[in-house]
């Protein structure tokens, strides 16, 4: 995989990209030059709001402004989008169901130097459990631009789970369709199904190659849409391998093994091991440090894959 | 403003005022004592002020409304119907199982209800958005808004009022309905936001003090605020919680419960009585 750019960065791009349409304004809480969303700003001056270091003004005010027919993309660090202000986000946007996007960039244990405090790792959790709301976290840069495209284009709320660092290229911008509530499956595998999401989907493809060297197929699935969640890609990698594996930059509690875990127990139960924070806090230190500390590894899901399998063969 | 205005207006607010308490009476839960206090606003802003059209409630160039204090909704719903959004009939059926009248108004189910508030400090960020979305559009349309006053301890509020002075929203026009009082008493008791003119001076918007209750002030002060170019206005209205049904008058105690038959007859014929009396 060749190094390519940040989901956030190419979520930025992507925003100056259909900024042409006049109904779409960005809002920010003073963290255009993380987020991104200054590459928007510089194109568009007149549509872009600096709502300062008010997130939850700016969640209601995001209502606002779509209740008057805009296509709102509000931006923050996901800790303060879908944690301090989760309660306007779910009365304000989600209950009325208004057409904000919530672009949450800096999710997950990635953020690395910052520590524990900035590391949102409950964000899946919350934000699918609002009604109404549609939960997305692109894997790479390709990925990142067209959920964001598509984003624009769904008339309701959104949630947009972007990375800090660089990610890997894994889909081909010329060939790579993208579908909100449809799986890709990567590659194809018969003895355990990797369904891995965000970041975790590069882990994964690492992951399933080094399985396949050891004479065990994997198959690689990417959930970008967490929810509404692609049910019959799910029950078919089951029916198919017998053995799950779930991988996110998340809690495991509440994620996308949580929701995986949800079909499959009412559809076709099958063993599920989970990678993903183990309910404990992250830390500080280089990113890639810290996702080894937390076992968010390649290596790690390979151990999680044999014991899933393991579990189908007792 | 004439003698027939301030007559139409004291008949629509007394009538708003009989509505507020047959909601509650009938659903038997709600918030009698708010939507009192502000029944005199809302009515010089539905029969009067505001650029609505009952028939085209979703227009994209009329005045918007935001109640922030959202659970006074019986004086919203009151409003709304005697307007034409939806039929009077309607009303009686608050807060029940099948009707659209939630407990606090929601903009999906209630034609005229510019937004979903309930949740205290949200609306007034909301008010905000819709004004920014009239900049960025050159509409000339208004947006006017009701805080409660126990509402501004909640701290989004500030960050909505610092936000709309430094985006110079002339175009946002909102009311504080200044009854002094919350669900566990006097608000300078409970967790004081006083002095709330000067704060909210401090914040960079225009204040007017007026009596809540005086229709010719209300409409005043909303002109001065229509006048004023480069920052919006702030009207605190002082105004008596409960106000026009004598026994919940200045209770805290009627902020959230609901009259049992004798005193919600006694409350319709105290009202009934005014409305008589204008007759004469």
């Amino acid at each position: 995989m060749s190094k390519g750019i940040a989901t956030r960065e190419a979520y930025g791009n992507a925003l100056a990209e259909i900024g042409a349409d006049s109904r779409i304004v960005v809002l920010d809480a003073d963290l255009s030059k993380s987020t991104k969303t200054e590459v928007f700003k510089k194109k568009y001056p007149e549509r872009f709001i600096n709502m300062g270091i008010a997130e939850s003004n700016m969640m209601a005010a995001a209502a606002g402004i779509a209740s008057c027919g805009k296509v709102v993309f509000a931006s923050t660090f996901a800790m303060f989008a879908a944690g301090r202000a989760f309660e306007q986000v779910r009365n304000s946007i989600c209950y009325p169901a208004l057409n904000v996007k919530i672009g949450a960039t800096h999710a997950g244990l990635t953020v690395g130097e910052d520590g524990a405090s900035h590391q949102s790792i409950e964000d899946i959790a919350l934000m699918r459990a609002v009604p109404n709301m549609t939960v997305i976290c692109p894997a790479d840069g390709v990925e990142a631009r067209l959920a964001t495209i598509a984003a624009s284009k769904v008339d309701g709320p959104v949630y947009l789970r972007f990375s800090r660092m660089v990610a890997p290229v894994i889909f081909d911008e010329n060939t790579y369709k993208f579908e909100i509530g449809k799986g890709v499956t990567v590659s194809e595998g018969t003895d355990v199904a990797i369904i891995a999401t965000g970041t975790m989907v590069s882990e994964a493809v690492v992951a399933a190659e080094q399985l396949k060297s050891e004479g065990i197929s994997a198959r690689v699935i990417n959930i970008h849409t967490i929810k509404p969640i692609d049910k019959d890609i799910i029950v078919k990698a089951a029916k198919d391998t017998g053995a799950i594996v779930t991988c996110e930059e998340h809690n495991i509690i509440g994620g996308l093994g949580s929701a995986v875990a949800e079909v499959l127990v009412e559809n076709y139960p099958v063993p599920v091991k989970m990678v993903g924070v183990q309910d404990k806090f992250g830390k500080s230190g280089k990113a890639n440090e810290v996702m080894k500390l937390y076992g968010l590894t390649a290596d790690n899901i390979i151990a999680k894959a044999k014991e899933a399998i393991a579990m189908k063969k007792a | 403003m004439n003698e027939t205005q301030i007559k139409d207006l004291k008949k629509y607010s007394t009538i708003l005022r009989k509505h507020i308490i047959e909601q509650v009476f009938s659903s038997q839960s709600g918030h009698p004592g708010g939507s009192l206090s502000c029944a005199d606003i809302m009515a010089v802003l539905y029969f009067k002020e505001m650029r609505v059209d009952p028939k085209n409630p979703k227009w994209e160039d009329r005045d918007r409304f935001v109640l922030s204090k959202g659970h006074c909704s019986p004086a919203l719903y009151a409003a709304l119907a005697e307007k034409g959004f939806f039929p009077k009939e309607e009303l009686v059926k608050f807060r029940n199982i099948d009707s659209f009248l939630e407990g606090h108004p929601s903009m999906r189910y209630v034609p005229g209800v510019d937004m979903s508030t309930g949740s205290l400090g949200q609306g007034i960020s909301a008010a905000f958005g819709m004004a920014m979305a009239g900049k960025i559009d050159n509409k000339d349309y208004n947006v006017f808004a009701i805080l409660g006053d126990g509402e501004l301890q909640e701290g989004q509020v500030w960050e909505a009022l610092m936000s709309a002075a430094h985006y110079k929203l002339d175009n946002l026009i909102a009311f504080l309905d200044h009854n002094h009082l919350q669900i566990d008493g006097k608000i300078t008791e409970v967790l004081s936001p006083e002095p709330v003119d000067e704060k909210i001076k401090a914040f960079g918007w225009q204040v007017i003090a007026i009596n809540g209750h005086d229709y010719s002030q209300i409409i005043e002060a909303i002109d001065e605020a229509k006048k004023t170019k480069g920052k919006p206005t702030m009207i605190i209205a002082e105004t008596v919680k409960g106000k026009g049904v004598s026994f919940m008058e200045n209770q805290a105690g009627w902020h959230g419960s609901a009259p049992n038959k004798e005193q919600r007859d006694t409350a319709i014929a105290e009202l009934d009585a005014v409305l008589a009396g204008m007759e004469v």
